[in-house]
Protein backbone atom coordinates (compact mmCIF):
# COMPACT_ATOMS: atom_id res chain seq x y z
CA UNK A 1 0.00 0.00 0.00
CA UNK A 2 1.37 3.41 -0.87
CA UNK A 3 1.18 6.21 1.62
CA UNK A 4 -1.14 9.03 0.59
CA UNK A 5 -0.54 11.21 3.62
CA UNK A 6 2.55 10.90 5.76
CA UNK A 7 3.10 13.10 8.77
CA UNK A 8 6.31 13.06 10.80
CA UNK A 9 7.40 15.14 13.78
CA UNK A 10 4.34 17.40 13.64
CA UNK A 11 4.41 20.03 16.38
CA UNK A 12 1.78 22.67 16.96
CA UNK A 13 0.02 24.52 19.72
CA UNK A 14 -1.89 27.59 20.70
CA UNK A 15 0.27 30.53 21.70
CA UNK A 16 3.10 29.22 23.85
CA UNK A 17 1.37 26.02 24.89
CA UNK A 18 2.52 23.13 22.71
CA UNK A 19 -0.27 20.62 22.18
CA UNK A 20 1.28 18.27 19.63
CA UNK A 21 4.71 16.93 20.50
CA UNK A 22 5.86 15.35 17.27
CA UNK A 23 2.93 13.45 15.76
CA UNK A 24 3.65 10.54 13.40
CA UNK A 25 0.80 9.31 11.29
CA UNK A 26 0.07 7.74 7.94
CA UNK A 27 -2.94 7.23 5.70
CA UNK A 28 -2.62 4.74 2.85
CA UNK A 29 -4.32 5.09 -0.51
CA UNK A 30 -7.91 3.81 -0.56
CA UNK A 31 -8.20 3.08 3.16
CA UNK A 32 -10.02 4.54 6.09
CA UNK A 33 -7.56 5.40 8.82
CA UNK A 34 -8.83 6.52 12.18
CA UNK A 35 -7.25 8.68 14.83
CA UNK A 36 -8.78 7.97 18.21
CA UNK A 37 -8.05 9.29 21.66
CA UNK A 38 -9.60 10.96 24.67
CA UNK A 39 -10.81 14.53 24.90
CA UNK A 40 -7.93 16.98 24.80
CA UNK A 41 -5.45 14.51 23.30
CA UNK A 42 -4.95 16.83 20.34
CA UNK A 43 -7.03 15.13 17.64
CA UNK A 44 -8.63 18.30 16.33
CA UNK A 45 -5.35 20.18 16.63
CA UNK A 46 -3.66 17.51 14.51
CA UNK A 47 -6.16 18.02 11.69
CA UNK A 48 -5.90 21.79 11.96
CA UNK A 49 -2.11 21.59 11.86
CA UNK A 50 -2.12 19.31 8.79
CA UNK A 51 -4.56 21.69 7.10
CA UNK A 52 -2.41 24.70 8.11
CA UNK A 53 -5.29 26.36 9.91
CA UNK A 54 -2.83 26.88 12.77
CA UNK A 55 0.95 27.36 12.50
CA UNK A 56 2.89 24.12 12.83
CA UNK A 57 6.31 22.60 12.35
CA UNK A 58 7.16 19.16 11.03
CA UNK A 59 7.02 17.23 7.84
CA UNK A 60 3.78 16.66 5.93
CA UNK A 61 3.96 14.71 2.69
CA UNK A 62 0.86 14.34 0.53
CA UNK A 63 0.92 12.13 -2.57
CA UNK A 64 4.67 11.85 -2.13
CA UNK A 65 5.25 15.61 -2.21
CA UNK A 66 6.34 17.79 0.71
CA UNK A 67 3.40 20.16 1.30
CA UNK A 68 4.68 21.72 4.51
CA UNK A 69 5.01 25.23 3.10
CA UNK A 70 1.57 25.43 1.47
CA UNK A 71 -1.43 27.43 2.66
CA UNK A 72 -4.83 25.95 3.48
CA UNK A 73 -6.17 27.07 0.12
CA UNK A 74 -3.28 25.44 -1.74
CA UNK A 75 -3.75 22.20 0.19
CA UNK A 76 -7.41 22.18 -0.83
CA UNK A 77 -6.28 22.68 -4.43
CA UNK A 78 -4.03 19.60 -4.05
CA UNK A 79 -6.99 17.46 -3.02
CA UNK A 80 -7.03 17.59 0.78
CA UNK A 81 -10.43 18.24 2.34
CA UNK A 82 -11.36 18.74 5.97
CA UNK A 83 -14.84 18.59 7.44
CA UNK A 84 -14.29 20.27 10.79
CA UNK A 85 -16.07 19.46 14.01
CA UNK A 86 -18.08 22.68 13.76
CA UNK A 87 -19.02 21.72 10.14
CA UNK A 88 -18.26 25.37 9.19
CA UNK A 89 -21.35 25.62 6.98
CA UNK A 90 -22.47 28.84 5.34
CA UNK A 91 -25.64 28.94 7.42
CA UNK A 92 -27.17 32.00 5.74
CA UNK A 93 -26.87 30.42 2.30
CA UNK A 94 -28.96 27.75 0.63
CA UNK A 95 -28.05 24.07 0.74
CA UNK A 96 -27.36 24.04 -2.98
CA UNK A 97 -25.14 27.11 -2.71
CA UNK A 98 -23.14 25.46 0.07
CA UNK A 99 -22.61 22.46 -2.18
CA UNK A 100 -21.61 24.62 -5.13
CA UNK A 101 -19.02 26.35 -2.94
CA UNK A 102 -17.47 22.93 -2.39
CA UNK A 103 -16.88 23.06 -6.14
CA UNK A 104 -15.10 26.44 -5.92
CA UNK A 105 -11.55 25.10 -6.11
CA UNK A 106 -12.33 22.76 -9.00
CA UNK A 107 -14.11 25.61 -10.77
CA UNK A 108 -11.01 27.77 -10.44
CA UNK A 109 -9.00 24.90 -11.89
CA UNK A 110 -11.25 24.86 -14.94
CA UNK A 111 -13.81 22.15 -14.11
CA UNK A 112 -17.39 22.86 -15.22
CA UNK A 113 -19.11 19.58 -14.29
CA UNK A 114 -20.88 20.98 -11.22
CA UNK A 115 -24.25 19.55 -12.26
CA UNK A 116 -22.90 16.01 -12.53
CA UNK A 117 -21.21 16.35 -9.16
CA UNK A 118 -24.37 17.77 -7.58
CA UNK A 119 -26.29 14.79 -8.94
CA UNK A 120 -23.74 12.42 -7.39
CA UNK A 121 -23.98 14.09 -3.99
CA UNK A 122 -27.77 14.05 -4.17
CA UNK A 123 -27.61 10.35 -5.02
CA UNK A 124 -25.63 9.76 -1.81
CA UNK A 125 -27.76 12.09 0.30
CA UNK A 126 -31.28 12.30 -1.19
CA UNK A 127 -32.29 14.36 1.85
CA UNK A 128 -30.10 17.21 0.64
CA UNK A 129 -31.92 17.27 -2.67
CA UNK A 130 -35.24 17.66 -0.87
CA UNK A 131 -33.76 20.53 1.12
CA UNK A 132 -31.74 22.14 -1.67
CA UNK A 133 -33.57 25.48 -1.54
CA UNK A 134 -33.50 25.69 2.25
CA UNK A 135 -30.99 27.79 4.19
CA UNK A 136 -28.24 25.64 5.67
CA UNK A 137 -28.90 27.19 9.08
CA UNK A 138 -32.37 25.63 9.18
CA UNK A 139 -31.13 22.04 8.82
CA UNK A 140 -31.10 19.47 11.60
CA UNK A 141 -27.82 18.18 13.06
CA UNK A 142 -27.73 15.09 10.89
CA UNK A 143 -28.58 17.03 7.74
CA UNK A 144 -25.84 19.53 8.56
CA UNK A 145 -23.31 16.71 8.75
CA UNK A 146 -24.58 15.36 5.42
CA UNK A 147 -24.24 18.82 3.90
CA UNK A 148 -20.72 19.26 5.28
CA UNK A 149 -19.74 15.86 3.86
CA UNK A 150 -21.48 16.52 0.54
CA UNK A 151 -19.84 19.90 0.24
CA UNK A 152 -16.41 18.34 0.75
CA UNK A 153 -17.20 15.64 -1.84
CA UNK A 154 -18.10 18.29 -4.44
CA UNK A 155 -14.38 19.07 -4.62
CA UNK A 156 -13.54 15.41 -5.46
CA UNK A 157 -10.79 15.29 -2.81
CA UNK A 158 -8.04 12.69 -2.78
CA UNK A 159 -8.14 12.56 1.00
CA UNK A 160 -11.16 13.38 3.11
CA UNK A 161 -10.46 14.25 6.73
CA UNK A 162 -13.41 14.17 9.11
CA UNK A 163 -13.37 15.60 12.60
CA UNK A 164 -15.88 13.89 14.91
CA UNK A 165 -18.61 13.31 12.33
CA UNK A 166 -20.69 11.52 14.98
CA UNK A 167 -20.62 14.41 17.42
CA UNK A 168 -24.08 15.28 18.71
CA UNK A 169 -25.89 12.95 16.32
CA UNK A 170 -28.41 10.22 17.08
CA UNK A 171 -26.97 6.66 16.82
CA UNK A 172 -29.14 5.85 13.82
CA UNK A 173 -27.80 8.83 11.88
CA UNK A 174 -24.24 7.98 12.88
CA UNK A 175 -24.80 4.51 11.46
CA UNK A 176 -26.01 6.01 8.17
CA UNK A 177 -23.04 8.38 7.95
CA UNK A 178 -20.58 5.57 8.65
CA UNK A 179 -22.30 3.46 5.99
CA UNK A 180 -21.75 6.30 3.53
CA UNK A 181 -18.06 6.45 4.50
CA UNK A 182 -17.81 2.73 3.84
CA UNK A 183 -19.36 3.18 0.39
CA UNK A 184 -17.00 6.05 -0.37
CA UNK A 185 -14.03 3.86 0.54
CA UNK A 186 -15.30 1.17 -1.83
CA UNK A 187 -15.40 3.92 -4.46
CA UNK A 188 -11.69 4.46 -3.88
CA UNK A 189 -11.71 7.51 -1.58
CA UNK A 190 -9.13 7.68 1.22
CA UNK A 191 -10.42 8.91 4.56
CA UNK A 192 -8.83 10.04 7.80
CA UNK A 193 -11.47 9.77 10.48
CA UNK A 194 -10.98 11.43 13.85
CA UNK A 195 -13.39 10.02 16.41
CA UNK A 196 -14.08 9.90 20.08
CA UNK A 197 -16.41 7.02 19.46
CA UNK A 198 -13.48 4.60 19.26
CA UNK A 199 -15.50 1.42 18.99
CA UNK A 200 -17.45 2.55 15.93
CA UNK A 201 -14.39 4.10 14.34
CA UNK A 202 -12.25 0.97 14.74
CA UNK A 203 -15.06 -1.20 13.44
CA UNK A 204 -15.13 0.84 10.24
CA UNK A 205 -11.47 1.67 9.70
CA UNK A 206 -8.70 -0.38 8.15
CA UNK A 207 -6.04 1.05 10.35
CA UNK A 208 -5.96 3.04 13.52
CA UNK A 209 -3.77 5.35 15.56
CA UNK A 210 -4.18 6.16 19.23
CA UNK A 211 -3.40 9.69 20.30
CA UNK A 212 -2.62 10.56 23.90
CA UNK A 213 -1.32 13.83 25.32
CA UNK A 214 -0.26 15.08 21.91
CA UNK A 215 1.62 11.99 20.74
CA UNK A 216 0.66 8.82 18.88
CA UNK A 217 1.09 6.02 21.42
CA UNK A 218 -0.19 3.04 19.44
CA UNK A 219 -0.76 2.28 15.81
CA UNK A 220 -1.77 -0.78 13.81
CA UNK A 221 -4.52 -2.57 11.96
CA UNK A 222 -7.90 -1.75 13.52
CA UNK A 223 -8.63 -5.36 14.33
CA UNK A 224 -5.35 -5.62 16.24
CA UNK A 225 -5.94 -2.33 18.01
CA UNK A 226 -9.45 -3.40 19.02
CA UNK A 227 -7.91 -6.42 20.67
CA UNK A 228 -5.09 -4.49 22.34
CA UNK A 229 -5.68 -4.70 26.11
CA UNK A 230 -4.63 -1.09 26.72
CA UNK A 231 -6.92 0.26 24.04
CA UNK A 232 -9.68 -2.00 25.29
CA UNK A 233 -9.44 -0.65 28.78
CA UNK A 234 -8.93 3.01 28.01
CA UNK A 235 -11.21 3.55 25.04
CA UNK A 236 -13.56 0.68 24.75
CA UNK A 237 -14.36 0.54 28.48
CA UNK A 238 -13.61 -3.16 28.87
CA UNK A 239 -11.40 -4.73 31.50
CA UNK A 240 -8.94 -7.25 30.24
CA UNK A 241 -7.74 -10.36 32.03
CA UNK B 1 -44.30 74.31 2.63
CA UNK B 2 -46.47 73.42 -0.33
CA UNK B 3 -46.66 70.19 -2.22
CA UNK B 4 -44.39 71.35 -5.03
CA UNK B 5 -41.57 72.12 -2.65
CA UNK B 6 -42.12 68.83 -0.87
CA UNK B 7 -41.95 66.98 -4.17
CA UNK B 8 -38.76 68.81 -5.10
CA UNK B 9 -37.19 67.99 -1.75
CA UNK B 10 -38.27 64.40 -2.10
CA UNK B 11 -36.63 64.22 -5.51
CA UNK B 12 -33.40 65.74 -4.15
CA UNK B 13 -33.49 63.48 -1.13
CA UNK B 14 -34.03 60.32 -3.13
CA UNK B 15 -31.24 61.30 -5.51
CA UNK B 16 -28.66 61.79 -2.77
CA UNK B 17 -30.19 58.84 -0.92
CA UNK B 18 -29.51 56.63 -3.93
CA UNK B 19 -25.88 57.73 -3.82
CA UNK B 20 -25.68 56.95 -0.08
CA UNK B 21 -27.23 53.59 -0.90
CA UNK B 22 -24.32 52.76 -3.18
CA UNK B 23 -21.88 53.76 -0.45
CA UNK B 24 -23.70 51.71 2.16
CA UNK B 25 -23.44 48.64 -0.10
CA UNK B 26 -19.70 49.15 -0.58
CA UNK B 27 -19.18 49.62 3.14
CA UNK B 28 -21.14 46.49 4.03
CA UNK B 29 -19.33 44.45 1.42
CA UNK B 30 -15.90 45.43 2.73
CA UNK B 31 -16.93 45.00 6.35
CA UNK B 32 -18.51 41.59 5.89
CA UNK B 33 -15.59 40.18 3.92
CA UNK B 34 -12.67 41.80 5.77
CA UNK B 35 -14.08 43.20 9.08
CA UNK B 36 -12.64 46.59 8.07
CA UNK B 37 -14.94 49.56 8.61
CA UNK B 38 -14.09 51.34 5.39
CA UNK B 39 -13.96 54.92 6.64
CA UNK B 40 -11.79 56.08 3.72
CA UNK B 41 -14.62 55.18 1.34
CA UNK B 42 -15.71 58.82 1.34
CA UNK B 43 -12.22 59.79 0.20
CA UNK B 44 -12.60 57.43 -2.73
CA UNK B 45 -15.78 59.37 -3.61
CA UNK B 46 -13.74 62.59 -3.70
CA UNK B 47 -10.82 60.93 -5.55
CA UNK B 48 -13.17 59.61 -8.22
CA UNK B 49 -14.81 62.98 -8.83
CA UNK B 50 -11.54 64.94 -8.69
CA UNK B 51 -9.80 62.48 -11.00
CA UNK B 52 -12.48 63.01 -13.63
CA UNK B 53 -12.45 66.79 -13.11
CA UNK B 54 -8.71 66.84 -13.61
CA UNK B 55 -8.93 64.72 -16.77
CA UNK B 56 -11.67 66.93 -18.21
CA UNK B 57 -9.41 69.93 -17.62
CA UNK B 58 -6.91 68.20 -19.88
CA UNK B 59 -4.46 67.08 -17.18
CA UNK B 60 -3.12 63.64 -16.47
CA UNK B 61 -4.80 62.97 -13.10
CA UNK B 62 -2.36 62.85 -10.18
CA UNK B 63 -4.26 59.82 -8.86
CA UNK B 64 -2.64 57.86 -11.67
CA UNK B 65 0.84 58.43 -10.25
CA UNK B 66 -0.40 57.59 -6.76
CA UNK B 67 -1.82 54.35 -8.16
CA UNK B 68 1.49 53.51 -9.83
CA UNK B 69 3.50 54.19 -6.66
CA UNK B 70 1.12 52.00 -4.64
CA UNK B 71 1.29 49.29 -7.31
CA UNK B 72 5.09 49.22 -7.18
CA UNK B 73 4.99 49.15 -3.37
CA UNK B 74 2.56 46.23 -3.29
CA UNK B 75 4.56 44.42 -5.98
CA UNK B 76 7.67 44.78 -3.80
CA UNK B 77 5.74 43.39 -0.84
CA UNK B 78 4.95 40.19 -2.76
CA UNK B 79 8.11 39.93 -4.84
CA UNK B 80 8.34 36.25 -4.02
CA UNK B 81 5.26 35.39 -6.07
CA UNK B 82 5.28 36.10 -9.80
CA UNK B 83 1.48 36.05 -9.84
CA UNK B 84 1.33 38.55 -7.00
CA UNK B 85 3.69 40.92 -8.78
CA UNK B 86 1.88 40.69 -12.09
CA UNK B 87 -1.50 41.21 -10.41
CA UNK B 88 -0.16 44.30 -8.65
CA UNK B 89 1.57 45.83 -11.68
CA UNK B 90 -0.41 44.61 -14.71
CA UNK B 91 -3.75 46.37 -14.28
CA UNK B 92 -2.07 49.56 -13.02
CA UNK B 93 0.18 49.64 -16.07
CA UNK B 94 -2.72 49.07 -18.47
CA UNK B 95 -4.90 51.78 -17.01
CA UNK B 96 -1.94 54.19 -16.91
CA UNK B 97 -1.40 53.74 -20.64
CA UNK B 98 -5.11 53.97 -21.40
CA UNK B 99 -5.46 57.16 -19.36
CA UNK B 100 -2.42 58.82 -20.94
CA UNK B 101 -3.86 58.13 -24.40
CA UNK B 102 -7.38 59.22 -23.42
CA UNK B 103 -6.19 62.51 -21.91
CA UNK B 104 -3.99 63.30 -24.88
CA UNK B 105 -6.78 62.61 -27.37
CA UNK B 106 -9.39 64.31 -25.19
CA UNK B 107 -11.59 61.25 -25.48
CA UNK B 108 -15.36 61.10 -24.82
CA UNK B 109 -16.47 62.17 -21.38
CA UNK B 110 -17.99 58.80 -20.57
CA UNK B 111 -14.74 57.03 -21.40
CA UNK B 112 -12.83 59.40 -19.16
CA UNK B 113 -15.43 58.80 -16.45
CA UNK B 114 -14.94 55.05 -16.79
CA UNK B 115 -11.18 55.50 -16.52
CA UNK B 116 -11.60 57.66 -13.39
CA UNK B 117 -13.72 54.92 -11.83
CA UNK B 118 -11.15 52.32 -12.92
CA UNK B 119 -8.19 54.19 -11.45
CA UNK B 120 -9.97 54.70 -8.14
CA UNK B 121 -11.21 51.10 -8.05
CA UNK B 122 -7.66 49.80 -8.57
CA UNK B 123 -6.32 52.05 -5.85
CA UNK B 124 -8.59 50.44 -3.23
CA UNK B 125 -7.05 46.92 -3.24
CA UNK B 126 -3.61 48.54 -3.05
CA UNK B 127 -4.73 50.34 0.10
CA UNK B 128 -5.89 46.95 1.42
CA UNK B 129 -2.56 45.35 0.53
CA UNK B 130 -0.46 48.10 2.13
CA UNK B 131 -2.53 49.08 5.17
CA UNK B 132 -4.89 46.27 6.15
CA UNK B 133 -3.50 42.97 4.95
CA UNK B 134 -0.52 42.97 7.36
CA UNK B 135 -3.10 43.37 10.16
CA UNK B 136 -5.67 40.85 8.96
CA UNK B 137 -5.67 39.00 12.29
CA UNK B 138 -5.96 42.21 14.33
CA UNK B 139 -9.02 43.15 16.36
CA UNK B 140 -11.93 45.14 14.93
CA UNK B 141 -10.80 48.13 16.97
CA UNK B 142 -7.26 48.07 15.56
CA UNK B 143 -8.64 47.83 12.04
CA UNK B 144 -10.94 50.77 12.78
CA UNK B 145 -8.04 52.89 14.02
CA UNK B 146 -6.02 52.03 10.91
CA UNK B 147 -9.02 52.88 8.73
CA UNK B 148 -9.14 56.31 10.42
CA UNK B 149 -5.41 56.74 9.77
CA UNK B 150 -5.81 55.78 6.11
CA UNK B 151 -8.61 58.34 5.84
CA UNK B 152 -6.37 61.13 7.18
CA UNK B 153 -3.52 60.11 4.89
CA UNK B 154 -5.87 60.11 1.91
CA UNK B 155 -7.25 63.56 2.79
CA UNK B 156 -3.70 64.90 3.10
CA UNK B 157 -2.63 63.30 -0.16
CA UNK B 158 -5.82 64.62 -1.76
CA UNK B 159 -4.79 68.18 -0.92
CA UNK B 160 -1.34 67.60 -2.44
CA UNK B 161 -2.68 65.82 -5.53
CA UNK B 162 -5.72 67.95 -6.37
CA UNK B 163 -5.17 71.26 -4.58
CA UNK B 164 -7.71 73.00 -2.33
CA UNK B 165 -10.24 74.08 -5.01
CA UNK B 166 -13.70 72.57 -5.23
CA UNK B 167 -14.60 70.97 -8.55
CA UNK B 168 -17.84 70.22 -10.33
CA UNK B 169 -18.14 67.61 -13.05
CA UNK B 170 -20.74 67.77 -15.84
CA UNK B 171 -24.16 66.25 -15.23
CA UNK B 172 -24.81 62.95 -16.99
CA UNK B 173 -27.71 64.63 -18.74
CA UNK B 174 -28.98 68.21 -18.87
CA UNK B 175 -32.43 67.18 -19.99
CA UNK B 176 -35.38 67.93 -17.78
CA UNK B 177 -38.83 66.41 -17.66
CA UNK B 178 -42.03 67.74 -16.20
CA UNK B 179 -44.18 65.43 -14.17
CA UNK B 180 -47.26 67.11 -12.80
CA UNK B 181 -45.91 70.36 -11.44
CA UNK B 182 -42.44 69.09 -10.70
CA UNK B 183 -39.42 69.29 -12.92
CA UNK B 184 -37.40 66.10 -12.82
CA UNK B 185 -33.80 66.56 -13.87
CA UNK B 186 -32.23 64.11 -16.28
CA UNK B 187 -29.32 63.73 -13.90
CA UNK B 188 -31.62 62.54 -11.09
CA UNK B 189 -32.95 59.89 -13.44
CA UNK B 190 -29.41 58.87 -14.27
CA UNK B 191 -28.58 58.54 -10.58
CA UNK B 192 -31.67 56.41 -10.00
CA UNK B 193 -30.91 54.34 -13.11
CA UNK B 194 -27.26 53.74 -12.16
CA UNK B 195 -28.36 52.76 -8.69
CA UNK B 196 -30.97 50.28 -9.89
CA UNK B 197 -28.66 48.75 -12.50
CA UNK B 198 -25.78 48.44 -10.05
CA UNK B 199 -27.92 46.89 -7.32
CA UNK B 200 -29.39 44.43 -9.83
CA UNK B 201 -25.92 43.58 -11.15
CA UNK B 202 -24.58 43.04 -7.65
CA UNK B 203 -27.57 40.89 -6.71
CA UNK B 204 -27.02 38.77 -9.80
CA UNK B 205 -23.31 38.49 -9.09
CA UNK B 206 -23.81 37.50 -5.44
CA UNK B 207 -26.39 34.85 -6.26
CA UNK B 208 -25.54 33.49 -9.69
CA UNK B 209 -21.77 33.56 -10.05
CA UNK B 210 -19.08 31.52 -8.31
CA UNK B 211 -17.15 34.67 -7.40
CA UNK B 212 -20.22 36.26 -5.81
CA UNK B 213 -20.99 33.12 -3.83
CA UNK B 214 -17.37 32.95 -2.72
CA UNK B 215 -17.57 36.54 -1.48
CA UNK B 216 -20.70 35.73 0.49
CA UNK B 217 -19.08 32.57 1.82
CA UNK B 218 -16.03 34.48 3.09
CA UNK B 219 -18.41 36.82 4.89
CA UNK B 220 -20.58 34.01 6.22
CA UNK B 221 -17.90 31.69 7.60
CA UNK B 222 -14.24 32.61 6.98
CA UNK B 223 -12.92 29.24 8.14
CA UNK B 224 -15.41 27.34 6.03
CA UNK B 225 -14.42 29.50 3.07
CA UNK B 226 -10.72 28.70 3.52
CA UNK B 227 -11.57 25.00 3.66
CA UNK B 228 -13.27 25.35 0.28
CA UNK B 229 -10.02 26.78 -1.05
CA UNK B 230 -11.40 30.32 -1.27
CA UNK B 231 -8.42 32.65 -0.89
CA UNK B 232 -9.28 35.22 1.76
CA UNK B 233 -6.77 37.69 0.35
CA UNK B 234 -8.23 37.55 -3.12
CA UNK B 235 -11.75 38.02 -1.78
CA UNK B 236 -10.62 40.98 0.35
CA UNK B 237 -8.87 42.61 -2.60
CA UNK B 238 -11.96 42.11 -4.78
CA UNK B 239 -14.27 43.51 -2.08
CA UNK B 240 -12.04 46.57 -1.76
CA UNK B 241 -11.87 47.04 -5.54
CA UNK B 242 -15.66 46.81 -5.80
CA UNK B 243 -16.16 49.27 -2.93
CA UNK B 244 -13.56 51.64 -4.42
CA UNK B 245 -15.24 51.51 -7.82
CA UNK B 246 -18.71 51.99 -6.32
CA UNK B 247 -17.39 54.98 -4.33
CA UNK B 248 -15.82 56.53 -7.44
CA UNK B 249 -19.09 56.08 -9.35
CA UNK B 250 -20.90 57.74 -6.44
CA UNK B 251 -18.38 60.57 -6.77
CA UNK B 252 -19.21 61.05 -10.45
CA UNK B 253 -22.92 61.00 -9.61
CA UNK B 254 -22.69 63.50 -6.77
CA UNK B 255 -20.12 65.95 -8.18
CA UNK B 256 -22.62 67.54 -10.63
CA UNK B 257 -24.99 68.16 -7.67
CA UNK B 258 -22.53 69.22 -4.95
CA UNK B 259 -19.08 70.58 -5.76
CA UNK B 260 -16.38 68.30 -4.39
CA UNK B 261 -13.05 69.23 -2.77
CA UNK B 262 -10.27 66.97 -1.52
CA UNK B 263 -11.89 66.77 1.93
CA UNK B 264 -15.61 66.59 1.02
CA UNK B 265 -15.68 62.82 0.90
CA UNK B 266 -15.74 62.13 4.60
CA UNK B 267 -19.19 63.59 5.33
CA UNK B 268 -20.68 61.90 2.27
CA UNK B 269 -19.15 58.58 3.29
CA UNK B 270 -20.41 59.04 6.83
CA UNK B 271 -24.00 59.16 5.61
CA UNK B 272 -23.52 55.87 3.80
CA UNK B 273 -22.02 54.57 7.02
CA UNK B 274 -25.09 55.63 9.01
CA UNK B 275 -27.27 53.68 6.62
CA UNK B 276 -25.01 50.65 6.97
CA UNK B 277 -25.12 50.90 10.77
CA UNK B 278 -28.92 51.12 10.74
CA UNK B 279 -28.74 47.86 8.82
CA UNK B 280 -26.77 46.43 11.74
CA UNK B 281 -23.65 46.25 9.52
CA UNK B 282 -25.19 43.03 8.29
CA UNK B 283 -28.28 43.60 6.17
CA UNK B 284 -28.08 44.96 2.63
CA UNK B 285 -31.84 45.56 2.21
CA UNK B 286 -32.24 47.42 5.53
CA UNK B 287 -29.15 49.52 4.77
CA UNK B 288 -30.56 50.34 1.31
CA UNK B 289 -33.87 51.57 2.69
CA UNK B 290 -32.05 53.44 5.48
CA UNK B 291 -29.84 55.19 2.90
CA UNK B 292 -32.91 56.52 1.05
CA UNK B 293 -34.40 57.67 4.37
CA UNK B 294 -31.13 59.41 5.26
CA UNK B 295 -31.18 61.22 1.90
CA UNK B 296 -34.79 62.36 2.26
CA UNK B 297 -34.39 63.42 5.91
CA UNK B 298 -31.29 65.38 4.94
CA UNK B 299 -33.13 67.18 2.13
CA UNK B 300 -36.05 68.20 4.36
CA UNK B 301 -33.78 69.10 7.27
CA UNK B 302 -31.69 71.36 5.03
CA UNK B 303 -34.86 73.11 3.92
CA UNK B 304 -36.13 73.73 7.43
CA UNK B 305 -32.87 74.63 9.04
CA UNK B 306 -29.69 74.04 7.10
CA UNK B 307 -27.49 74.73 10.14
CA UNK B 308 -28.89 71.65 11.88
CA UNK B 309 -29.20 69.42 8.81
CA UNK B 310 -26.15 67.28 9.59
CA UNK B 311 -27.08 67.01 13.25
CA UNK B 312 -30.61 65.88 12.39
CA UNK B 313 -29.28 63.27 9.95
CA UNK B 314 -26.77 61.89 12.44
CA UNK B 315 -29.45 61.87 15.15
CA UNK B 316 -31.18 59.15 13.10
CA UNK B 317 -28.53 56.85 14.51
CA UNK B 318 -29.79 57.17 18.09
CA UNK B 319 -33.17 55.44 17.68
CA UNK B 320 -31.59 52.94 15.28
CA UNK B 321 -28.88 51.99 17.76
CA UNK B 322 -31.41 51.80 20.59
CA UNK B 323 -33.56 49.44 18.52
CA UNK B 324 -30.54 47.33 17.57
CA UNK B 325 -29.35 47.16 21.18
CA UNK B 326 -32.75 45.95 22.32
CA UNK B 327 -32.93 43.36 19.56
CA UNK B 328 -29.38 42.04 19.78
CA UNK B 329 -28.49 40.06 22.84
CA UNK B 330 -24.71 40.31 22.76
CA UNK B 331 -22.11 41.74 20.49
CA UNK B 332 -19.30 39.39 19.70
CA UNK B 333 -16.35 39.74 17.41
CA UNK B 334 -16.71 37.41 14.45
Amino acid sequence: MTALLEVTGLRAGYGRAEVLHGIELMVAEGEIATLIGPNGAGKTTTLQAIMRLIPSQGNVRFQGVDVGGLSTEELVARGLALVPETRALFTDMRVEENLLLGFYRSFRQGARDQDARLAQVFAIFPRLQERRRQLAGTLSGGERQMLALGRALMGRPALLMLDEPSLGLAPLIVRDIFAVLDRLRKGGLSILLVEQNARAALALADHGMVLEMGAVVATGASAALSADPRVLETYLGQRHG
Amino acid sequence: MDVTIAELLLQDGLTTGAIYLLLAIGLLLVFLVTRVIFIPQGDFVAYGALTLASMLAGHVPATLWLLDVCAVASALLQWRSWRGVSWALGPALLITLATLVAVRLGAWVWLQGALAVGITALLAPMVYRLAFRPLRHASLLTLLVVAMAVHFVMVGLGLVLFGPETQRTPAFSNASFTWGEVDISGHSLWVAGCCVVLVAALWWMFHATMLGRALRASASNPMGARLMGIEGDRMAAIAFAMAGGIAALAGLLIAPITPIAYDSGFLIGLKGFIAAVIGGLASYPVAAVAALVVGVVEAFASFWNSAYAAAIVFALLIPALLWLSVRTRSIEEP
